[in-house]
């Protein structure tokens, strides 16, 4: 019994260790959510209109020395959607806005990234949001500060390219067509650039 | 003589801003009594717009309007009032130049502490002077329609008292403010 329980102890290691080594080798970053951010700028007649999303998944394959080999999925969950007023909230889930109930996730999807200087890539992906897909180019900018690597971009869509904002909120003269979308995320588990 | 020189009579400049104020004031309140009922729409947004950019055009104006007023004093009282009536004259215009800049300073930071900076007619952006606060946006809404109701009111008054001097005193003190009309077309007949 006891060398039985040994030998399947063994086992177990070896699998955890193996395990762990084909995760190392695959070189999977991960992400620190407290301290990474998606957020966007709309404007109103004007006025920088600001909102975040509190919930978000990434994935994302990356090394360093081969940036081309890298993959990046972002799944965001549009209800988590932060505005400045309860209003503008409530209202934003609403089928003329995100249409949350239909459409609770955004997904972009990298297809290439291309690396440029040192720490600067161009990531090609397809944006969905709302059921739309649109292909996009991100920039991103790598900087590494002790154990994190934060990658930061900034990027401009046009909101009626994916219907958000629909019946009399398509009139761009109230709610610019032109939306930036802002993002910080902090990864743990990149090697040097 | 030119218009501007008539004895007794406020100057263009400050009559042109009297009435151009008079008729700010009256739109930029009815709208705000009108679009806070309003469910959220573009007509909102465009209302709410409109009332801020107005609100700070009348801030600005009014800066200006002070200034005009210090350097180019106001015409004496009718020597027919008491000294009380002037004291109450001169008082009700102290407070309603205090509510030309208290309303539109309360809504401008109203604004802000709502999370909404104000842009001016959508291209100039203001300062925050208040934080992003959600009890703050709502002490400064109630304080910005309190004010608004005081002004209104303030408004009411004067019109009243210059309603009793023209109709019951009968002292034509309110002609002072009367665009100068017989002036204006006197130098071309005298030609």
């Amino acid at each position: 019994m006891t060398a039985a329980r040994k030998g399947l102890g063994t086992i177990g290691v070896c699998l955890l260790l193996g395990f762990c080594t084909a995760m190392a080798r695959a070189n999977l970053p991960s992400v620190v959510a407290a301290q990474s951010e998606i957020g966007f700028v709309s404007h109103q007649m004007g006025v920088p209109i600001a909102g975040s999303f509190r919930s978000f998944d990434v994935q994302m394959s990356f090394d360093p020395a081969t940036p081309q080999k890298a993959r990046l999925a972002i799944s965001v969950d549009v209800a988590s959607v932060e505005l400045p007023t309860d209003d503008a909230m409530r209202e934003v889930v609403k089928p003329a806005w995100f249409d949350t109930q239909h459409f609770p996730r955004a997904v972009f999807e990298s297809s290439a990234i291309r690396g440029l200087d040192r720490g600067r890539y161009e990531i090609t992906g397809s944006l969905t949001i709302k059921g739309h897909a649109r292909e996009v180019v991100v920039p991103v900018v790598l900087v590494q500060t002790g154990e994190l690597t934060f990658a930061s971009g900034a990027l401009v869509v046009h909101r009626l390219d994916f219907s958000i904002g629909e019946g009399d909120w398509t009139d761009t003269s109230v709610v610019d067509d032109d939306v930036q979308i802002k993002f910080r995320l902090a990864l743990s588990g990149i090697g040097p650039i | 003589m030119r218009p501007s020189e008539r004895s007794g009579h406020y100057s263009d400049v400050a009559i042109a801003l009297h009435w151009l104020l008079a008729l700010a004031l009256v739109a930029a309140f009815c709208v705000g009594l009108y679009m806070t009922d309003l469910k959220l729409s573009p007509l909102r947004v465009r209302l709410f717009n409109w009332h801020k950019w107005a609100g700070i055009s009348i801030l600005v104006l009014s800066l200006f309007r002070l200034g005009w007023r210090l350097r180019h004093p106001p015409p004496e009282s009718a020597a027919s009032m008491s000294l009380l009536q002037k004291r109450l004259a001169e008082g009700l215009h102290y407070l309603l130049y205090a509510m030309f800049f208290l309303v539109p300073i309360a809504g401008w930071a109203y604004s802000s502490a709502s999370g909404f900076p104000v842009v001016w007619f959508g291209k100039i952006p203001l300062p925050d002077f208040v934080p992003v606060d959600k009890a703050l946006a709502h002490l400064l809404k109630e304080l910005h329609a309190a004010l608004s109701y005081g002004l209104a009111a303030l408004v009411g008054l004067h019109v009243a008292a210059a309603l009793e001097h023209q109709f019951i005193e009968r002292d034509s003190i309110m002609l002072r403010m009367l665009p100068p009309r017989e002036h204006r077309s006197a130098p071309q007949s005298r030609q």
